[in-house]
């Protein structure tokens, strides 16, 4: 009892059918101890943001490899606003180009994870966000 | 305002932070749960439970879509889901994948789903779902799924904490020696075999059927010895037979829909039974002692820890280890020690 555990919604926005960098991630994130709610292929923003508000999570992972992370990427931002959940940490993986990166940061993304990324990274930069959100 | 008010105003942010509280077991989700026990007892709980893989996930989203369908023609009601998913044993972590089979509910904000890691409990719920269904009561939702960790022989919690228990079954799992043991079959106020497309369902349904025939007392007509006889009952019975429930055996292609009409038909007709035949008191009753004596174990478990001298339990183990002491001897020590 009283035990505090992380929670992690791994979602893929996108038409894609490309899941195996978001299954990696989220076995990552169990094997660090953290409740991942794994959603599955070809959610839209709206079912993410209603998944992450449910479930009541701290963290969003969303794995984008469409090109299409400028369009969801603020839209999930805004819906998490609207339902009152500003706290909720994103971060993203999958394919996203350097230009975009210093955009994606400033509004509010915590860390961008491409191909080759070790997980022990993404973990700690979850632990650290959420923990500050927290305190 | 405050969170238990909130939720009771219909707050979803407020009822999702709420069953976090309660699921983690801070001093304000107990705060919560005992504003809103008062409003709590009003929705019919529905247990899905079953092996991995018999197809739980997808029935209960059929199901959930079903009842909503019909909800619009004025029938039922709001639905809130529970599903639970087994905790690493080794790294305390969890996958939580049953929404994966559940997107078809997205949007629909008659249907809350909440994903649950059992967190240590092997009773194929977590020690904190009877908690978190109750909370969801309270909030207003009239039908509760509550779908169990893929569940084996013996994780029958799920009995005690719901109204009408489903077991979910799929051919080709087993013969009838495992329709005979004793276990989750016996729990089942519904059976259902589902992927009914797949060859082996005529034998599945048969092994059920000649199981629940053996454990279920309703006359039967045998010949014996050339005559017919009536072999009644075993006695206690009401005499009214209609006062007996006689868990159906439903046929379900949870992919795309088939017999689902019918389970939801079932699982509203148990609850008309429990009404009529006063079982629905009977089961309440069970259902609160089971929690009061659970929670009263984790709670004397609590102090009795919180008030052993450091390092007792540590030296326990390890007389037990050098075979100093017996594991009854060391019980008497710690309690004895305690007190």
């Amino acid at each position: 009892m009283g035990e505090q555990k992380i929670r992690v919604l791994i979602a893929k926005p996108g038409l894609d059918g490309h899941d195996r960098g978001a299954k990696v991630v989220a076995r990552a994130l169990r094997d660090a101890g953290m409740e991942v709610i794994y959603t599955g292929l070809r959610q839209t923003p709206e079912m993410i943001a209603e998944a992450a508000l449910q479930e009541d999570v701290d963290a969003i992972g969303l794995s984008i490899l469409s090109g299409a992370h400028m369009a969801l990427v603020p839209r999930v931002f805004e819906l998490l606003k609207a339902n009152g959940q500003e706290h909720v940490k994103v971060f993203l993986g999958g394919i996203v180009p350097d230009e975009d990166v210093p955009q994606l940061l400033k509004m509010g993304v915590i860390g961008i994870y491409g191909p080759g990324t070790l997980s022990d990274s993404y973990i700690d930069d979850i632990r650290k966000a959420v923990h500050t959100a927290h305190v | 305002m405050d969170l238990a008010a909130a939720v009771l105003e219909g707050d979803r942010l407020a009822l999702a932070r709420s069953l976090s509280q309660v699921e983690n077991g801070t001093a304000q989700g107990k705060s919560v749960l005992s504003q809103l026990f008062p409003h709590t007892g009003n929705a019919h709980l529905v247990g899905i439970t079953g092996t991995s893989g018999t197809g739980k996930s997808s029935l209960v989203n059929q199901l959930a879509r079903h009842c909503r369908r019909s909800a619009q023609q004025g029938v039922a009601r709001s639905i809130a889901i529970v599903a639970v998913d087994p905790t690493s044993p080794f790294t305390g972590g969890a996958i939580l994948g049953d929404r994966i089979r559940m997107r078809d509910l997205a949007g629909d904000s008659g249907v809350f789903i909440r994903s649950m890691a059992s967190r240590g409990s092997l009773g194929g719920l977590a020690s904190t779902t009877a908690a978190v269904v109750q909370v969801l009561d309270a909030a207003g939702y009239e039908l509760i799924l509550i779908e169990t960790v893929g569940a084996g022989q013996s994780e029958i919690d799920i009995a005690r904490l719901a109204h009408t228990t489903v077991v979910v079954e799929a051919p080709g799992l087993g013969d009838d020696i495992q329709a005979i043991k004793a276990g989750i079959l016996e729990i089942a106020d519904i059976l259902v075999v589902n992927k009914a497309d797949l060859p082996g369902v005529e034998n599945t349904e048969r092994a059920l059927r000649g199981s629940l025939n053996l454990s279920h007392p309703t006359p039967r007509r045998v010949m014996h010895h050339g005559k017919l006889e009536v072999v009644e009952p075993q006695p206690e019975l009401p005499a009214d037979s209609s006062q007996v429930w006689s868990p159906p055996i439903l046929r379900t292609v949870a992919l795309d829909g088939t017999g689902v009409p019918d389970l939801a038909k079932a699982i509203a007709d148990h609850r008309s039974y429990l009404e009529s035949s006063g079982s629905w008191q009977q089961r309440e009753r069970w259902r609160l002692e089971a929690e009061l004596e659970q929670l009263l174990q984790n709670t004397l478990m609590d102090g009795l820890q919180s008030r052993l001298p450091a390092g007792a339990y540590k030296q326990a183990v390890e007389d037990l280890l050098q075979r100093r002491l017996s594991p009854y001897q060391a019980v008497e020590m710690l309690v004895d020690g305690a007190g």
